[in-house]
């Protein structure tokens, strides 16, 4: 857990610099002047706030440049209200507004029509980092760290000064609560510039309206792309979404049935290491390590409780706080042997190999698709499901690296595509033997398109903005398993593909001689021209008769009625554009070069 | 004899009245490989077991299916009108089919011998003759042909060539023979016949030579055989020592081959037999030598595997192997070595008194 794990240095920051300041005057007190230089040193040493280390870290966070940092903001502020939504079986109505306000700067307004936010809590949700309900629980959510969206509220403060401002109301008959807040980014604090109760005509819902610095372009990894597919692997989910320049998209749901609520559940002992262990062993409230084992952790009955410690040598009356460093590591090793049933999966709501299949095919108007939901397995005590789907040939392009879709939890991954363990597994697969060219190594090139969603109480990103999945073997190897499924499918539809075309290619060579037969015969037994078409049209049912009928596998661009071409269209519309500069890039490049050539001759 | 011209149409009737009642239509015609000859010396050539191959509307064969009636077309319209057509001009008739053209005449060659051996005739009595020449007579013969014109009969006097010769025609039978000679020769390279020639080897011998220039035709096969058979003169064959004299002109010579195996029944001479030059005459006469090639002793190893003659022959299989074992092959001129007349007055004479130096 990448992301945990700096977050708390970060939190333990501040003793760890102490202790060091301490040790060095030590070692050094012989030499005077040096300690001088030391205490001089130690003046300059003080805490670093969280707020202050993310903003001057802010490409952390999502905040690399101007058009990521408009992305990354309506992101954080849509996966959040999708959260809220879903857990409170709300069906998610959003609505997401940018307005150009020029000098590049947007103003981003996000409402939604989820359970809202009671009055106390809400400036620390949205002006504190690190404050959130999801950190702490082992349950599948969009968001995971409490980082997001304050850092959204900073960034905003940051680059133009302004307040962000937060409605929200939890009960109809209830007013609405006002905010505005900024982060007081030294002490990771709200700072409130504005309190307020108002009337809004709405039963209940949040809606936060920012202003910040951004870019915004069409295309591939833009605030557009990001949406759609956002709507394609949340079917239940209605987006209204007005862009700077002011077009209205709205992707209204497919289905009126939400996802099944995931439950929160507790580790799961398969996985969890050493140091987890210890810290767990440390924190119970429980008394032996039988009661330990089985309150502290999912699937561990009294019996397996048991065979833990008897495999550990250890009695399960002894007392969690008795059990040393040396003890823990025989419990871990007793945990691997110990057969303990994987963990409960109510816990992760996968999105189903069949929404999306039917999603992949309103984006894409393919030849073939397929899907599979993997059973769901462990990484590091963290139950985990992966999906994938594929679509292959129709109007896709066919000389280019394939076309992957990462999701994690229901949310679209546009960035680090390269670092990411689902690029990972898709390498490691042998593409070739499905019937796609693939340089060793390489993700394969050809008409494709794969979509990989992977479910988990915990995603492990690879940092803060969520980008990438960290490459853990469990993972990779599962995101490869389902891959392989899908590529299995593929590779029979290829060979089949193949078959026929072979057979066909046969059918119509055979065919080609079929007059001469004809012509033949009419020579030497001098036949009319009459019998002669009879001996052709006999051949032809003869040949049929005896290769039987040929399945058609063309690709019919009409099949697929669940394709939407001007859903299709949406956050690929730049590509074109750039094409178009690049070709006059390289028309300019060689007008150059005939130039230099011409001066050189 | 057969009635090819009646097999031609009652294949293709045949062929018309399964296509009528949907059935699969289809020619079958023998393999022509060694691999589908036996050889009983009783019988004297290469017989045919019966493999055949299938021709039909399947993407391997519809193409030479095709051909074959397109052939068999063409054949049926030369015996009609009793024209003949060389293997070359077949080729370019075919130029006229469209995509049952052939690209390359060795197609062509190949569905004609096809359609030979599935109608088991000679391909003259089908319309269609070879470019190649039948060999070359010197000798105590008279061949009695006909005018081509007048239909008179024609004496040709095989003496009276000087340094020439007669040259057998591509179709011999019809010819008729007077000899008073006592054997054959049949001799491999046209150098050796002009040595033999040139000092009336002939009239020494009291013979008949003939130059094979190479594999003998089926022409020159059958004039050696119809000249044997009715004048019962032996034939004794003369060629280089190495695995092509041996394997492909003296095996071809007197059982026929494999790819024409359909009509070695009349184009073989089972009473020819080996006079040299044998293995054993590089040893006896101290012959100069040239080392054998990969292809030799690749031929060799074939020859003793696969060829049904060899394999009869306890002589050939030693005589080969020792071939093999000295790494050495002697063409006929090298007996010049020891004088250019040494094959007139030493080896010939020789190996003639001595029959027990001759191979099967």
């Amino acid at each position: 857990m990448v992301q945990k794990t700096l977050v708390e240095e970060l939190k333990k920051g501040k003793t760890a610099d102490e202790n060091e300041i301490k040790e060095d005057s030590k070692l050094r007190s012989t030499d005077d002047s040096s300690k001088a230089k030391a205490h001089e040193m130690a003046k300059l040493q003080r805490e670093i706030g969280v707020a202050e280390f993310f903003a001057k870290n802010r490409h952390l966070l999502g905040f690399d440049n101007k058009r990521k940092a408009l992305l990354t903001t309506v992101k954080e502020a849509v996966d959040n209200s999708l959260d809220a939504c879903e857990e409170a079986a709300i069906l998610p109505e959003i609505s997401v507004e940018m307005v150009d306000m020029g000098n590049d700067r947007f103003r981003v307004i996000v409402e939604d029509n989820g359970p809202g936010i009671v009055k106390k809590q809400i400036p620390n949700i949205f002006a504190k980092l690190l404050y959130g309900s999801k950190f702490h629980r082992l349950r599948m959510s969009r968001g995971q760290q409490g980082i997001g969206i304050s850092a959204s509220v900073m960034y905003s403060q940051l680059t133009t000064g302004k307040a962000s401002k937060i409605v929200s109301k939890i009960h109809p008959k209830e007013p609405a609560n006002y905010y505005e807040l900024q982060i007081d980014t030294q002490k990771n604090k709200p700072e409130i510039l504005k309190e307020a109760t108002l009337d809004w005509n709405k039963e209940h819902g949040t809606r936060i309206e920012l202003d910040l610095e951004g870019t915004y372009q069409k295309g591939t990894q833009s605030v557009d792309q990001y949406l759609k597919q956002t709507a394609i692997v949340n079917p239940h989910v209605t987006i209204i979404y007005t862009t700077p320049k002011a077009e209205q998209i709205i992707f209204p749901r497919a289905t009126e049935i939400l996802p099944k609520i995931p439950h929160e559940i507790k580790p799961h002992p398969y996985g969890v290491e050493l140091g987890v262990l210890i810290q767990m062993l440390k924190n119970t409230q429980t008394k032996t390590l039988q009661q330990f084992f089985g309150d502290e952790f999912s699937r561990v009955g009294p019996g397996a409780a048991k065979q833990i410690c008897e495999i550990a040598r250890l009695l399960p009356k002894t007392r969690p706080s008795e059990v040393t460093i040396e003890m823990a590591d025989r419990l871990i090793q007793a945990i691997k042997e110990t057969k303990i049933i994987a963990p409960p999966t109510d816990c992760i709501s996968p999105i189903g190999a069949e929404l999306l299949e039917k999603g992949l095919k309103k984006e894409i108007n393919a030849e073939f698709y397929c899907s599979v939901t993997r059973p769901p397995e462990v990484y590091r005590g963290n139950p985990f499901i992966i999906e994938a789907a594929l679509a292959y040939g129709g109007e896709q392009e066919k000389e280019v690296p394939m076309n992957i879709l990462r999701y994690a939890n229901r949310v679209p991954l546009l960035f680090q595509q390269g670092a990411c363990a689902t690029t990972k597994a898709v390498q490691q697969t042998n593409w070739r033997s499905y019937g796609l060219s693939q340089s060793s190594g390489a993700v394969p090139v050809g008409p494709i398109t794969l979509v990989v969603h992977m479910a988990s109480v915990w995603v492990p990103f690879t940092s803060e903005s969520k980008e990438a999945i960290a490459h853990y073997p469990e993972i990779i190897k599962e995101i490869r398993l389902a891959i392989q499924e899908c590529g299995r499918k593929l590779g029979m539809y290829m060979a089949k593909k193949k078959l026929i075309g072979d057979e066909f290619k046969k059918r119509s060579y055979i065919e080609i001689y079929i007059p001469h037969v004809a012509d033949a015969l009419k020579e030497l037994i001098g036949l009319k021209e009459k019998d002669k078409e009879q001996v052709e049209l006999n051949l032809h049912e003869i040949l049929e008769k005896k290769r039987g009928k040929l399945d058609k596998l063309e690709f019919d661009a009409s099949k697929n009625a669940e394709f939407d071409e001007e859903f299709a269209k949406i956050g690929k519309e730049i590509e074109k554009e750039v094409k178009e500069e690049v070709k006059e890039e390289i028309k300019k490049l060689k007008g150059e070069k005939d130039e230099y050539q011409d001066r050189l001759d | 004899m057969s009635n090819p011209l009646k097999d031609i149409k009652d294949i293709s009737k045949e062929i018309y009245e399964k296509i009528l009642k949907k059935k699969l239509p289809s020619l079958n015609m023998p393999i022509r490989s060694l691999q589908n000859v036996s050889y009983d010396p009783k019988v004297g050539y290469f017989e045919m077991i019966g493999k055949a191959k299938e021709r039909t509307l399947a993407a391997s064969t519809i193409k030479t299916f095709a051909q074959s009636l397109r052939m068999m077309s063409l054949s049926k319209e030369l015996i009609e009108t009793d024209d003949i057509a060389t293997k070359r001009e077949t080729y370019y008739v075919s130029k006229n089919w469209g995509e049952a053209r052939f690209h390359e005449q060795p197609e062509s060659d190949t569905v004609m011998d096809d359609i030979e051996a599935m109608l088991m005739v000679n391909r003259e009595q089908i319309g269609f003759i070879p470019e190649e020449k039948g060999g070359d007579v010197a000798g105590r013969l008279v061949v009695i042909d006909k005018d081509q014109e007048t239909n008179k009969e024609l004496r040709i006097d095989c003496t009276k060539f000087g340094s020439g010769a007669y040259s057998i025609p591509a179709s011999v039978e019809h010819l008729k023979f007077e000899t008073d000679a006592k054997f054959i020769l049949a001799i491999e390279t046209a150098g050796m016949f002009q040595r033999l020639v040139k000092h009336k080897y002939w009239q020494k011998a009291n013979c008949i030579l003939i130059s094979m220039g190479g594999v003998p035709t089926r022409a020159c096969r059958r004039f050696i055989r119809r000249l044997s058979d009715e004048r019962k003169l032996p034939v004794y064959v003369f060629v280089d020592c190495d695995p092509y004299g041996i394997g492909n002109i003296y095996r071809t010579l007197k059982v026929g081959s494999g790819n024409a195996a359909h009509i070695n029944k009349f184009f073989c001479v089972p009473q020819a037999k080996y006079l040299g030059v044998t293995p054993q005459d590089i040893i006896d006469y101290n012959l100069p030598t040239h080392p054998l090639l990969e292809i030799d002793v690749k031929k060799i190893k074939d020859l003793l595997k696969n060829d049904p003659f060899i394999l009869h022959y306890k002589e050939w299989q030693q005589a080969l192997k020792q071939l093999d074992s000295m790494k050495k092959r002697a063409e006929q001129q090298a007996l010049a070595k020891w004088g250019l007349n040494f094959v007139i007055e030493k080896y010939l004479p020789d190996k003639l008194k001595n029959p027990k130096t001759w191979l099967p």
